[in-house]
């Protein structure tokens, strides 16, 4: 931290920064726009939600949950009731499994639209990203049926979901998936295939897959390096096993496989996907509860679970120990976009300032599941 | 104005110096005002205008709340930072600091004088217009790292070295594609060059149609020129991404509003020098060679004039709204491996082209051929 080294100007990135995605700060040294070195320090948002899990009893702490990625609310709710779920031994109705993959799979279309936003405005165009909004908007207003809420949306409960689909929810979410495509083609047009924006993405942090397996890469990052690897498809909970759909990988269409470029594309191509795994999920519906038979007060059996699933940034796990009383005895919370910052340091040695911002972007980290 | 400065002057040859230096005077500085009203007015416009299309291309409203369609947003705008806290940063360079907003708005506003608005209405009537709009739009870059480093702070360094990089670079290829305009009028004279466009029913002896080494340099002109004023595709002196506000990261208020209107004042000035140059001016297209009443062709020319400037303003608008940012080095590629070796072929050809066919253009060519 001393002025050791003079060659070098230390500039602090964050936590206030148009584009750190929330409070990260890197500490950056620079040789004009050239950076030496990286150096991610985190903690700003930190809220102990792993110690205060232990306070509170296993339903009090879905809402957290929702804390966690709040980009992808459904998906954390969703990872963390399978969890307890699991440690009760509990069986979840067709219909609410049916309920909360459409749940996942909207909310991971409406994170990945703000993760296109965020890496275009990022790079300086801003009309995408409100396109994004745009859609996203969408989405929202489908939870907000569900649920009442746009954010933090606590539906998927331990058991089930919360309530039961509301009156016209199937119409207006199909709909919404009519269209969809047809925006996805205005992004590419707009976006996706515009020579700038390939020439500030393509070649630029290539993340090769062997890097991807030391580092613990997970998601739409990983598969942008080419591995075909999807908790959906590879161990498949709910009922994931019985649609179809493609696991879209990086293919290095536009340069080196797992560019920042591939890394962006991988979060259009699931887009589509989700659109149609939403699409199946729908006719899928049918008449039954919406959530099973739980006690008014869980006291899980003494042992121990872990439940990963695929969320829009990648793994999320969720370790909990029972000591057979009303609350955990310990939680430990495994966010992807902890382990996908952890590469930064090594992407981010020898290229430039503007390129920085793509590699953040293109990995899509959110701070407050870093942080927890 | 000018020529009303010798006419009024000249009647009073018999009144004594003094009261002649106090006429001049007295005309010197009205004139500043009216072109620092027009100016000013022009800004709010511009603003009003950018955030209008801004919102047309993202799908969103814009301002509508002041006044009857949010036409007076700009009123509150400019109120809202009068009245901002001006806040000097303890260790800026006090003097660079503070002098720097005035020199670029200066600058940018000086620029206005020698423009010829219509046959008759103009500041100064400069036989070296264009040599002075040049020479003097780049002071700015001096007034803009004069900012940048006084702020002392790093992301305003970062934007300061980019900028003068980036304008320095960038007046290269505007003053090649200049000159190739400028050698077939053979005139610096803003009046002349319009005037020499005449005839062709106002619009095919326009110097952009006169050859194909014009019409070349129309757009590289056109290009450099969004550069020179810092627009998005080329905004990366204030990448707000990157760098956070480039060279006016620690200035507020009316400060910062100096810095704002100047890059408004650059882009009339940028989109004049292109009307006037290749667009044929004022040059009032098919009714120009009617006869009638001086003061409605006078109107008709102001009209035409700021007609094709706010034109040539929207494209940047739309640029800007639709397309990402380039990394620096690319940018420098563009100017260096692009457009100044296209600047110097337009050149040499242009001159070619003049010493060929005396200047006759590809429509005085046609019309020759149809007549024999």
């Amino acid at each position: 931290m001393a002025v050791a080294d003079e060659k070098f100007m230390q500039v602090s990135m964050g936590p206030q920064h148009p584009s750190t995605h929330g409070v990260l700060r890197l500490l950056v040294r620079t040789d004009g726009e050239v950076l030496s070195s990286v150096k991610p320090y985190i903690g700003y948002l930190h809220r102990g939600l792993e110690k205060i899990a232990e306070r509170v009893t296993y339903p009090q702490f879905t809402p957290f949950t929702d804390r966690l990625d709040y980009l992808a609310s459904m998906n954390c709710n969703l990872a963390y009731a399978m969890t307890v779920e699991r440690l009760l031994g509990i069986e979840i109705p067709r219909r609410a499994q049916v309920i909360r993959v459409i749940m996942a799979e909207l909310n991971r279309i409406s994170s990945h639209l703000i993760a296109f936003g965020s890496l275009s405005s990022d790079m300086g165009a801003f009309t995408p990203f409100l396109f994004g909004i745009r859609e996203r908007e969408a989405i929202n207003d489908l939870f907000e049926m569900v649920c009442g809420a746009r954010l933090t949306f606590n539906y998927i409960r331990i058991g089930g979901v919360s309530q039961d689909l509301p009156e016209g929810f199937t119409d207006r979410t199909k709909e919404f998936l009519d269209y969809f495509p047809a925006k996805i083609r205005e992004y590419n047009d707009l976006l996706s295939y515009n020579s700038i924006f390939i020439k500030r993405l393509a070649d630029i942090a290539v993340i090769r897959p062997e890097d991807a397996f030391d580092y613990g890469i997970t998601g739409p990052n990983l598969r942008a390096s080419g591995i075909r690897w999807d908790l959906r498809r590879a161990e498949p909970y709910l009922v994931y096993n019985e649609l179809d759909f493609d696991v879209p990988v990086g293919r290095g269409e536009m340069g080196t496989t797992g560019d920042a470029w591939d890394r962006y594309m991988m979060r259009i191509y699931e887009m589509e996907q989700s659109a149609k795994i939403v699409g199946q999920c729908l006719g899928m519906l049918a008449p039954g509860d919406h959530t099973a038979k739980v006690p008014r007060v869980l006291k899980p059996p003494v042992g121990e679970a872990y439940v990963r699933a695929e969320n829009p940034r990648g793994e999320l796990g969720f370790y909990l120990i029972s000591d057979g009383s009303t609350k955990p005895y310990r939680l430990k919370i495994r966010t992807p976009s902890f382990a996908n910052l952890s590469i930064v340091p090594k992407l981010g040695k020898g290229v430039m300032i503007a390129d920085l911002i793509a590699i953040i972007g293109s990995l899509d980290i959110i701070l407050p599941e870093i942080d927890r | 104005m000018i020529g009303l400065i010798g006419h009024v002057t000249s009647s009073l040859a018999h009144a004594g110096p003094l009261v002649r230096l106090l006429v001049t005077v007295v005309i010197m500085l009205v004139s500043a005002m009216v072109v620092l009203a027009v100016a000013l007015l022009y800004e709010g416009a511009a603003t009003y205008a950018e955030r209008k299309v801004a919102g047309d291309i993202q799908a969103r409203i814009g301002p509508n709340r002041v006044g009857p369609y949010g036409l007076l947003q700009f009123v509150a705008d400019g109120v809202k930072l009068l009245i901002k806290e001006d806040i000097i940063p303890f260790y800026a360079d006090r003097w660079l600091f503070i002098g720097a907003p005035y020199i670029v708005f200066t600058a940018s506003f000086a620029a206005f004088v020698p423009l010829s608005y219509s046959e008759h209405v103009s500041v100064a009537d400069l036989n070296v217009g264009v040599l002075y709009v040049v020479a003097i739009s780049s002071v700015v870059s001096m007034a803009i790292l004069m900012g940048a480093w006084g702020s002392n702070n790093k992301w305003s360094l970062f934007g300061g070295m980019r900028a003068v990089a980036q304008i320095i670079s960038y007046e290269i290829p505007i003053v090649l594609s200049l000159l190739a305009a400028v050698i077939l009028p053979a005139s610096l004279d803003m009046k002349d060059i319009i005037v020499y466009q005449s005839g062709g029913l106002g619009i095919f002896r326009w110097l952009v149609f006169n050859n194909p080494f014009t019409f070349l340099s129309f757009f590289v002109y056109f290009i450099a020129a969004i550069a020179e004023v810092n627009r998005t595709p080329f905004d990366i002196p204030e990448a707000e991404s990157e760098i956070v506000a480039g060279y006016h990261t620690e200035y507020t208020g009316m400060r910062f509003a100096f810095f704002f209107m100047a890059e408004y004042g650059d882009m009339f000035v940028v989109s004049a020098i292109a009307t006037t140059l290749f667009l044929g001016g004022w040059q009032v297209p098919i009714i120009g060679g009617l006869s009638m009443p001086v003061w409605l062709r006078e109107v008709l020319e102001v009209a035409v004039f700021f007609a094709k400037v706010f034109l040539l303003i929207y494209v940047m608008m739309w640029i800007r709204w639709t397309l990402p940012r380039l990394r620096v080095d690319q940018l420098m590629d563009l100017c260096w491996k692009y457009l100044t070796p296209i600047a110097f072929f337009n050149l040499v050809g242009a001159s070619v082209w003049v010493l060929l066919l005396h200047g006759r253009g590809v429509y005085d060519l046609v019309a020759g051929l149809l007549i024999h």
